[in-house]
């Protein structure tokens, strides 16, 4: 129905070239990521590598494979997913359900959401946190990764919003017939708002696989870093011999670090999420789209 | 009394959210008691000695504070107007696209490093601007002097922001998309008849109909006054561009974790949570007043 005039077709094409160019600043970075790591460390290290291997080989994850730190810290990784997430998710489900039901239904509704939602604006900060955490003896342990955080209000908030779309006729319905309040929320909210719950879930877990900084300041002995944790140390050890050097100095350096075996590892902690993400990336953008944009 | 029954059970439903907000939210906010206090950890919240707002008063007289202070509010700035100005680009360049599959791999792309660990991100960008990494190695092929780029000021600046940019411009771009695609398509007709073109569309009809969820967007950005990307820049820093690249969150962690000094870093971090909170409740009146938005 558009008119293809000359200038309509510069427009498309020249459009379409932009985009693409764009497309591949999104994914060049780990192709670059992904070559260096399977290249030689020399070559990698004098700055030959773009996109293609240079000098084509596996050390760098043949070393991986024996490096205790990595797996032991993808372990850690693994088990705070894992814990957290159910956390998270029973904490969400069970505190959205007396929030969503109306003021006639339960009384005490308002003063109930101030006091969670008061804290999406105001918080104690870093300091006093550590501190907290500190004082409930959970230093050095995984809970300190998991219980400061166990209910996301954020994430309570929207599935409230989702519990206050399901009929409520559904409920009264199964309350005549004699079910409490614990069944309608596992017998009809539940399986009402699985899409609701996999996309809060998908948020979550991604969350905690990709949090660092927690690790850092909540766990001193580097074996129970998770992987994003411990990649994070390696990253900053870097940056912490940096300083006020001469270009040659930082030529030097550069070289006599394991490139190859550092870009590995940090590929290595971006591939689940990039493996994953073509299948999920949908239902993030679903979830998205019902936090942000009002009805 | 059935009622009472019932309801009894949705307070047991919120307890165990009640009780871990209560600690650790709650907890931490009665813990900024310690701005006011020569906070000494064995002493604890409860014996510290009172100090007014002395510790105020030193953290704003620190010569570095200012610069901190500025940083922190430029850094921000700058990522909220490319915020929503590069999305905003992006969406209405990929609106134009019209193969399906083609706009569905760009999206994907763009929207993929929003996923990743600051970690990951961090060492990607990096290797990239390493002095033996592809930019340079570019530059360098043009006959040009490399650049130290994570170890100057301005430059590192530069690539805080637009490092951020890239990986949460996709985040945008898929609410303005949607906000796009909720447009009546009445008017684009009515629009082709009256003879206007793809631009006079685009100009008449695309960009007032975003409006809306463009100023919600810029008004509830204003919040984050304050953040400039902790994360972000305590990953990618290093001593020698503190002059540029230093945030409050960057110089409480610090102060507070490496230095010691509890109190003055609490006082800091409420003298932010006191601003947020302010620009927080400013920008929701106006986004409540001008846009009907509520979170609840």
């Amino acid at each position: 129905m558009h008119k293809s005039t000359i200038s309509r077709k510069i427009f498309v094409f020249g459009n379409a070239l932009l985009l693409t160019i764009i497309t591949l600043l999104g994914i060049i970075p780990f192709i670059h990521l992904a070559a260096i790591s399977l290249s030689s460390n020399t070559a990698a290290m004098a700055g030959e590598v773009s996109l293609w291997p240079v000098g084509f080989n596996l050390d760098a994850y043949r070393y991986l494979g024996q490096k205790v730190e990595f797996f032991r810290s993808l372990g850690v990784s693994v088990e705070r997913v894992v814990l957290g997430t159910a956390i998270n998710m029973l904490l969400v489900f069970i505190t959205a359900y007396p929030l969503s039901k109306s003021n006639d239904q339960f009384k005490f509704r308002t003063p109930y959401v101030w006091f969670f939602a008061v804290t999406m604006f105001f918080s104690g900060g870093l300091i006093p946190s550590y501190i907290i955490v500190k004082n409930t003896g959970l230093i050095d342990s995984i809970w300190a990764l998991i219980l400061p955080g166990a209910l996301s209000v954020w994430n309570m908030v929207l599935m409230l919003n989702f519990f206050r779309g399901i009929p409520r006729e559904l409920d009264e319905a199964a309350t005549i017939d004699g079910a409490g309040q614990w069944r309608v929320l596992w017998r009809i909210y539940l399986p009402v708002s699985l899409p609701s719950i996999a996309t809060i879930g998908l948020f979550t877990i991604v969350g905690h696989w990709n949090a660092w900084f927690d690790g850092i300041l909540y766990l001193n002995s580097p074996a129970k870093y998770p992987l994003q944790t411990y990649l994070s140390t390696l990253i900053m050890a870097i940056n912490s011999q940096m300083t006020s050097i001469s270009i040659e100095q930082l030529k030097a350096m550069e070289n006599l670090s394991e490139k190859t075996l550092r870009t590995a590892q940090i590929f290595m902690g971006a591939l689940p999420i990039m493996v994953v993400y073509p299948f999920l990336q949908k239902y993030f953008v679903k979830g998205m789209t019902v936090g942000s944009v009002k009805e | 009394m059935k009622t009472l029954k019932k309801e009894s059970i949705l307070h047991l439903m919120l307890l165990p959210g009640v009780i871990v907000t209560l600690i650790y939210a709650y907890g931490p906010m009665a813990g900024l008691i310690m701005a006011f206090q020569n906070f000494e950890p064995l002493s604890g919240f409860f014996k510290s000695e009172f100090v007014g707002w002395d510790n105020f008063k030193y953290v704003f007289e620190l010569p570095d504070f200012t610069q901190v202070l500025w940083n922190t509010i430029i850094i921000a700035i700058c990522k909220m107007v490319l915020f929503l100005l590069v999305p905003l680009i992006l969406a209405l360049l990929l609106n134009e696209i019209t193969k399906q599959w083609f706009s569905r791999v760009i999206q994907s792309a763009i929207f993929l490093p929003f996923f990743l660990s600051w970690t990951i991100l961090g060492g990607v960008i990096i290797e990239l601007f390493s002095l033996n990494g592809p930019v340079n190695g570019v530059i360098e092929s043009l006959g040009m002097e490399p650049i130290m780029f994570m170890l100057n000021n301005s430059w590192f600046r530069g690539i805080v922001i637009g490092s951020d940019v890239w990986k949460g411009m996709g985040y945008n771009m898929i609410v303005m998309l949607a906000a796009i695609t909720g447009i009546n398509s009445t008017l684009y007709e009515a629009a082709e008849v009256d003879g206007a073109g793809r631009w006079k569309q685009m100009l008449n009809i695309t960009l007032p109909g975003m409006m809306p969820i463009l100023v919600l967007l810029g008004v509830l950005s204003l919040g984050g006054i304050l953040n400039a990307g902790f994360e972000q820049i305590l990953i990618m820093y290093n001593p020698t561009v503190y002059q540029g690249g230093d945030i409050i969150d960057t110089f409480v962690y610090r102060l507070g974790m490496f230095s010691m000094q509890f109190g003055p870093a609490a006082a800091i971090g409420l003298f932010k949570s006191v601003v947020s909170l302010i620009m927080v409740s400013a920008t929701y009146y106006l986004a409540y007043k001008y846009n009907d938005y509520r979170i609840f």
